[in-house]
Protein backbone atom coordinates (compact mmCIF):
# COMPACT_ATOMS: atom_id res chain seq x y z
CA UNK A 1 0.00 0.00 0.00
CA UNK A 2 1.33 3.40 -0.94
CA UNK A 3 0.11 6.12 1.40
CA UNK A 4 -0.54 9.25 -0.58
CA UNK A 5 -1.00 12.66 0.99
CA UNK A 6 -3.93 14.09 -0.92
CA UNK A 7 -3.44 17.75 -0.06
CA UNK A 8 -0.58 19.80 -1.46
CA UNK A 9 1.04 17.03 -3.46
CA UNK A 10 0.86 18.94 -6.78
CA UNK A 11 -0.99 16.12 -8.56
CA UNK A 12 -2.65 18.64 -10.87
CA UNK A 13 0.41 20.80 -11.47
CA UNK A 14 1.61 18.98 -14.59
CA UNK A 15 -1.84 19.24 -16.18
CA UNK A 16 -2.05 22.91 -15.23
CA UNK A 17 1.38 23.61 -16.75
CA UNK A 18 0.74 21.49 -19.86
CA UNK A 19 -2.52 23.34 -20.46
CA UNK A 20 -0.81 26.73 -20.28
CA UNK A 21 2.35 25.85 -22.21
CA UNK A 22 0.31 24.34 -25.04
CA UNK A 23 -1.98 27.41 -24.96
CA UNK A 24 0.98 29.74 -25.49
CA UNK A 25 2.37 27.51 -28.27
CA UNK A 26 -1.01 27.47 -30.06
CA UNK A 27 -1.43 31.24 -29.67
CA UNK A 28 2.00 31.80 -31.28
CA UNK A 29 1.14 29.43 -34.14
CA UNK A 30 -2.16 31.25 -34.64
CA UNK A 31 -0.35 34.58 -34.97
CA UNK A 32 2.19 32.96 -37.32
CA UNK A 33 -0.47 31.49 -39.61
CA UNK A 34 -2.50 34.73 -39.63
CA UNK A 35 0.70 36.58 -40.56
CA UNK A 36 1.51 34.13 -43.36
CA UNK A 37 -2.03 34.32 -44.73
CA UNK A 38 -2.00 38.14 -44.62
CA UNK A 39 1.45 38.53 -46.25
CA UNK A 40 0.98 35.92 -48.97
CA UNK A 41 -2.61 34.67 -49.19
CA UNK A 42 -2.59 31.34 -51.10
CA UNK A 43 -4.76 31.91 -54.15
CA UNK A 44 -5.05 28.31 -55.35
CA UNK A 45 -4.12 24.71 -54.59
CA UNK A 46 -0.50 25.08 -55.75
CA UNK A 47 0.24 27.93 -53.31
CA UNK A 48 -1.45 26.15 -50.42
CA UNK A 49 0.37 22.88 -51.15
CA UNK A 50 3.71 24.70 -51.48
CA UNK A 51 3.18 26.37 -48.10
CA UNK A 52 2.75 22.98 -46.40
CA UNK A 53 5.60 21.41 -48.37
CA UNK A 54 8.07 23.48 -46.37
CA UNK A 55 9.63 21.69 -43.44
CA UNK A 56 9.21 24.55 -40.92
CA UNK A 57 5.51 24.82 -41.74
CA UNK A 58 5.00 21.06 -41.32
CA UNK A 59 6.87 21.03 -38.01
CA UNK A 60 5.04 24.11 -36.71
CA UNK A 61 1.68 22.66 -37.72
CA UNK A 62 2.56 19.30 -36.18
CA UNK A 63 3.59 21.00 -32.92
CA UNK A 64 0.33 22.98 -33.00
CA UNK A 65 -1.80 19.87 -33.53
CA UNK A 66 -0.03 17.89 -30.80
CA UNK A 67 -0.39 20.85 -28.42
CA UNK A 68 -4.07 21.00 -29.33
CA UNK A 69 -4.57 17.30 -28.52
CA UNK A 70 -2.85 17.59 -25.14
CA UNK A 71 -4.75 20.82 -24.37
CA UNK A 72 -8.03 19.18 -25.39
CA UNK A 73 -7.31 16.25 -23.09
CA UNK A 74 -6.82 18.50 -20.05
CA UNK A 75 -9.92 20.52 -20.92
CA UNK A 76 -12.20 17.58 -21.60
CA UNK A 77 -11.00 15.82 -18.45
CA UNK A 78 -11.84 18.97 -16.45
CA UNK A 79 -15.33 19.05 -17.95
CA UNK A 80 -15.93 15.36 -17.21
CA UNK A 81 -14.61 15.69 -13.65
CA UNK A 82 -17.05 18.56 -13.04
CA UNK A 83 -20.20 17.15 -14.61
CA UNK A 84 -20.03 13.34 -14.75
CA UNK A 85 -20.25 12.11 -11.18
CA UNK A 86 -20.62 8.30 -11.60
CA UNK A 87 -17.05 6.97 -11.81
CA UNK A 88 -17.83 4.36 -14.47
CA UNK A 89 -19.41 6.84 -16.86
CA UNK A 90 -16.62 9.35 -16.27
CA UNK A 91 -13.94 6.75 -17.03
CA UNK A 92 -15.82 5.65 -20.14
CA UNK A 93 -16.03 9.25 -21.39
CA UNK A 94 -12.35 9.83 -20.66
CA UNK A 95 -11.38 6.62 -22.44
CA UNK A 96 -13.44 7.69 -25.46
CA UNK A 97 -11.65 11.05 -25.56
CA UNK A 98 -8.23 9.41 -25.23
CA UNK A 99 -9.02 7.05 -28.11
CA UNK A 100 -10.33 9.91 -30.27
CA UNK A 101 -7.28 12.09 -29.57
CA UNK A 102 -4.90 9.19 -30.29
CA UNK A 103 -6.68 8.60 -33.60
CA UNK A 104 -6.47 12.34 -34.42
CA UNK A 105 -2.72 12.22 -33.70
CA UNK A 106 -2.30 9.45 -36.28
CA UNK A 107 -4.54 11.30 -38.72
CA UNK A 108 -2.48 14.51 -38.27
CA UNK A 109 0.75 12.67 -39.07
CA UNK A 110 -0.87 11.11 -42.13
CA UNK A 111 -2.07 14.52 -43.37
CA UNK A 112 1.26 16.26 -42.85
CA UNK A 113 3.41 13.45 -44.27
CA UNK A 114 1.24 13.37 -47.37
CA UNK A 115 1.44 17.13 -47.76
CA UNK B 1 -3.83 40.16 -2.40
CA UNK B 2 -6.20 42.64 -3.97
CA UNK B 3 -9.16 41.69 -1.81
CA UNK B 4 -8.80 44.67 0.55
CA UNK B 5 -9.44 47.14 -2.31
CA UNK B 6 -12.71 45.53 -3.28
CA UNK B 7 -16.06 46.39 -1.73
CA UNK B 8 -16.97 44.42 1.35
CA UNK B 9 -19.39 41.59 0.66
CA UNK B 10 -22.42 43.15 2.34
CA UNK B 11 -24.94 42.18 -0.37
CA UNK B 12 -27.09 39.27 0.64
CA UNK B 13 -25.64 36.22 -1.10
CA UNK B 14 -28.09 34.00 -3.01
CA UNK B 15 -29.12 30.97 -0.99
CA UNK B 16 -30.26 28.90 -3.96
CA UNK B 17 -28.88 27.21 -7.08
CA UNK B 18 -31.88 28.03 -9.28
CA UNK B 19 -30.40 28.41 -12.77
CA UNK B 20 -33.28 30.68 -13.88
CA UNK B 21 -32.62 33.14 -11.03
CA UNK B 22 -28.81 33.15 -10.93
CA UNK B 23 -27.43 36.22 -12.67
CA UNK B 24 -23.89 35.52 -13.88
CA UNK B 25 -21.43 38.41 -13.68
CA UNK B 26 -19.58 39.10 -16.96
CA UNK B 27 -16.35 37.27 -15.97
CA UNK B 28 -18.48 34.18 -15.25
CA UNK B 29 -20.14 34.47 -18.67
CA UNK B 30 -16.68 34.60 -20.30
CA UNK B 31 -15.62 31.60 -18.22
CA UNK B 32 -18.56 29.36 -19.11
CA UNK B 33 -18.31 30.40 -22.78
CA UNK B 34 -14.62 29.44 -22.63
CA UNK B 35 -15.71 25.97 -21.58
CA UNK B 36 -18.53 25.77 -24.12
CA UNK B 37 -16.29 26.97 -26.97
CA UNK B 38 -13.55 24.53 -25.90
CA UNK B 39 -15.97 21.61 -25.99
CA UNK B 40 -17.27 22.76 -29.40
CA UNK B 41 -13.72 22.99 -30.75
CA UNK B 42 -13.01 19.45 -29.54
CA UNK B 43 -16.20 18.12 -31.12
CA UNK B 44 -15.52 19.88 -34.45
CA UNK B 45 -11.87 18.81 -34.61
CA UNK B 46 -12.59 15.89 -37.01
CA UNK B 47 -14.25 18.35 -39.41
CA UNK B 48 -11.17 20.59 -39.29
CA UNK B 49 -8.82 17.65 -39.90
CA UNK B 50 -11.04 16.43 -42.74
CA UNK B 51 -10.98 19.87 -44.39
CA UNK B 52 -7.20 20.18 -43.93
CA UNK B 53 -6.68 16.73 -45.44
CA UNK B 54 -8.95 17.46 -48.40
CA UNK B 55 -7.32 20.87 -48.97
CA UNK B 56 -3.83 19.33 -49.15
CA UNK B 57 -4.64 15.96 -50.75
CA UNK B 58 -4.87 16.72 -54.48
CA UNK B 59 -6.22 19.41 -56.82
CA UNK B 60 -9.46 17.41 -57.06
CA UNK B 61 -9.95 17.04 -53.32
CA UNK B 62 -9.08 20.73 -52.95
CA UNK B 63 -11.92 21.64 -55.32
CA UNK B 64 -14.24 19.25 -53.44
CA UNK B 65 -13.26 20.91 -50.15
CA UNK B 66 -14.08 24.34 -51.61
CA UNK B 67 -17.49 23.02 -52.68
CA UNK B 68 -18.14 21.57 -49.20
CA UNK B 69 -17.40 24.86 -47.41
CA UNK B 70 -19.64 26.74 -49.86
CA UNK B 71 -22.73 24.93 -48.54
CA UNK B 72 -24.83 27.27 -46.35
CA UNK B 73 -25.09 24.84 -43.43
CA UNK B 74 -21.34 24.18 -43.45
CA UNK B 75 -20.71 27.93 -43.68
CA UNK B 76 -22.86 28.44 -40.59
CA UNK B 77 -20.97 25.72 -38.69
CA UNK B 78 -17.64 27.26 -39.77
CA UNK B 79 -18.73 30.73 -38.61
CA UNK B 80 -19.63 29.14 -35.28
CA UNK B 81 -16.25 27.39 -35.24
CA UNK B 82 -14.52 30.70 -36.01
CA UNK B 83 -16.28 32.39 -33.08
CA UNK B 84 -15.45 29.45 -30.78
CA UNK B 85 -11.76 29.67 -31.74
CA UNK B 86 -11.62 33.46 -31.36
CA UNK B 87 -13.48 33.47 -28.05
CA UNK B 88 -11.32 30.63 -26.71
CA UNK B 89 -8.21 32.50 -27.92
CA UNK B 90 -9.17 35.86 -26.37
CA UNK B 91 -10.52 34.41 -23.13
CA UNK B 92 -7.45 32.15 -22.92
CA UNK B 93 -5.11 35.14 -23.15
CA UNK B 94 -7.19 36.83 -20.42
CA UNK B 95 -6.83 33.75 -18.19
CA UNK B 96 -3.06 33.67 -18.79
CA UNK B 97 -2.95 37.36 -17.79
CA UNK B 98 -4.99 36.61 -14.67
CA UNK B 99 -2.51 33.81 -13.84
CA UNK B 100 0.16 36.53 -13.84
CA UNK B 101 -2.09 38.72 -11.64
CA UNK B 102 -2.66 41.24 -14.43
CA UNK B 103 -6.09 42.90 -14.43
CA UNK B 104 -7.24 40.81 -11.51
CA UNK B 105 -9.02 43.45 -9.39
CA UNK B 106 -12.81 43.55 -9.65
CA UNK B 107 -13.28 46.52 -11.99
CA UNK B 108 -10.42 45.74 -14.44
CA UNK B 109 -11.50 42.07 -14.46
CA UNK B 110 -15.05 43.13 -15.44
CA UNK B 111 -13.74 45.49 -18.11
CA UNK B 112 -11.38 42.97 -19.68
CA UNK B 113 -14.13 40.33 -19.60
CA UNK B 114 -16.34 42.71 -21.63
CA UNK B 115 -13.37 43.31 -23.93
CA UNK B 116 -12.99 39.54 -24.54
CA UNK B 117 -16.67 39.24 -25.52
CA UNK B 118 -16.54 42.33 -27.75
CA UNK B 119 -13.21 41.62 -29.46
CA UNK B 120 -14.02 37.98 -30.25
CA UNK B 121 -17.45 38.92 -31.67
CA UNK B 122 -16.00 41.81 -33.68
CA UNK B 123 -13.20 39.65 -35.10
CA UNK B 124 -15.74 36.93 -35.96
CA UNK B 125 -17.83 39.50 -37.85
CA UNK B 126 -14.80 40.97 -39.68
CA UNK B 127 -13.16 37.65 -40.59
CA UNK B 128 -16.50 35.98 -41.31
CA UNK B 129 -17.42 38.78 -43.73
CA UNK B 130 -13.97 38.63 -45.39
CA UNK B 131 -14.02 34.86 -45.80
CA UNK B 132 -17.51 34.90 -47.32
Amino acid sequence: MVKRIVVGAHYGLMSFLAQRITAVAMALYTLLIVGVLLVAPPAHYGDWKALFAQQWMRLATFAFLMSLLLHAWVGMRDIFMDYIKPTGWRLAAQAAVILALTAYAGWSIQILLGA
Amino acid sequence: MQASREPAMTDPRPKHLDLTRIRLPVPAVVSILHRVSGAALFLLLPLVLYLLQASLGSPDSYVRMRAVIEQPLVKLVLIGLLWAYLHHFCAGIRFLALDLHWGIALQPARRNAWAVLAVSLALTAILGARLW
